[in-house]
């Protein structure tokens, strides 16, 4: 009977710190996490599939998504709003070094800047589609809707 | 829970999707590695190269080798094995040359220089079997790769005098050409009568090896 009441107890607490998330919560977390996993997915696929070695700056990126695809994932399982807390930031950090790559990419930030001593070339496009759609260019995309989802999701969080 | 099904539903239907995706894409590759090799067969095979076997033989192997490979030195033995099977009639193999170590060039040299000397075999071999000696990664040593030779027979003094030869150059011109022509980027590349290996291993290479005995000569 006295464990019964503490699960009681614990129960109660749990749902207190979190009430059922509202159907656009979940979509947002959801959205968020979908993306990490296709993004990380698509990552793996370019570089033990089709071969593609990833540059220093790429697996800068990667460092702060393959965490997302998981912890966004466990957030959902069950529901936790709290992980934006610490996901936004690493989002944050993932876009940050998209948009740097992808400047470079585009020649508009000068090469000799490149930390990129050994191992394949950052600013080497290697894979292309439409004529202007590269891996950085799609990195950036993808941090840039996790942010904007987190951020949506932070701030219904705080109402 | 319905929200965990869906969940754990992108979970398996991702994994599909990459697995599948992946399946997809290797075979796409090797067709289109097929064809390169069937609509560049020129490419392929050259006269200049060495030829293991019998030039009757209705099998042809084509390796693209680099000296200083590890995994080229491991499949070595297998390689020989199957075209001494049959005593070299029905199975041959052609060496192609992708030096794609640093240094590498350089030991190609040495080994056509013994070619030169009709010691080009057993010096492949040795210079393969003996690769921990002189092809660390950490610390190459080429060097070595003279006494080795020494060791089969070769004279290495007339053979420093070919290493410069215009007819090795342009072995290694041609072959470097065809590495291009034919997108083979990693060592060793197999080709079995102009067909790549649908995935790289040596039991996808013995098996490719006997389905095109058995299309030869109907064994």
């Amino acid at each position: 009977m006295a464990t019964n009441g503490h699960l009681v107890v614990r129960e109660f607490r749990m749902s207190s710190v979190h009430p059922g998330p509202s159907s656009a919560q979940w979509a947002l977390l959801f959205s968020a996490w979908l993306i990490a996993l296709v993004s990380t997915l698509g990552a793996l696929f370019s570089s033990e599939i089709m071969g593609l070695e990833p540059c220093v700056l790429c697996w800068y990126q990667r460092i702060a998504m393959f965490p997302l695809a998981l912890m966004l994932g466990i957030a959902l399982l069950p529901f936790d709003a709290r992980i934006v807390r610490y996901a936004l930031p690493l989002a944050l950090v993932g876009a940050a070094i998209a948009a740097y790559h992808t400047l470079l990419v585009w020649g508009l930030v000068p090469k000799d800047l490149v930390p990129c001593g050994q191992g394949p070339s950052c600013a080497e496009v290697k894979f292309e589609l439409l004529g202007f759609i590269t891996l950085p260019l799609l990195s950036l995309t993808a941090f840039a809707l996790i942010v904007i989802l987190l951020w949506i999701l932070k701030s219904r969080n705080s109402e | 829970m319905k929200k965990s099904f869906i969940v754990i539903g992108t979970i398996v239907l991702a994994a599909v999707a990459f697995i599948g995706g992946s399946k997809l894409y290797q075979q796409s590759q090797t067709s289109e590695r097929a064809d390169l090799a069937s609509s560049r067969s020129a490419n392929l095979v050259r006269p200049h190269s060495p030829v293991f076997g019998s030039e009757s033989a209705k099998v042809t192997i084509v390796e693209f080798l680099d000296p200083a490979c590890e995994t080229c030195g491991a499949m070595a033995p297998l390689v020989k094995s199957l075209v001494t099977a049959s005593f070299g009639q029905q199975v041959r193999l052609v060496v192609r040359y992708a030096p794609l170590h640093q240094g590498s060039d350089q030991i190609v040299r040495i080994l056509e220089a013994a070619r030169l000397q009709g010691k080009y075999w057993q010096a492949l071999e040795a210079v393969l079997a003996s690769q921990s000696r002189w092809a660390s990664h950490d610390n190459p040593r080429p060097e070595l790769v003279w006494d080795i030779v020494g060791n089969v027979g070769v004279d290495i003094a007339q053979a420093k005098a070919d290493l410069q030869n215009p007819k090795i150059t342009e072995t290694l011109r041609l072959d470097r050409e065809d590495l291009v022509a034919l997108k083979v980027s990693k060592t060793p590349e197999f080709f079995v009568n102009g067909k790549p290996l649908p995935k790289f291993g040596p039991e996808q290479l013995k098996e490719l090896v006997k389905s095109e005995v058995r299309l030869a000569y109907g064994q």
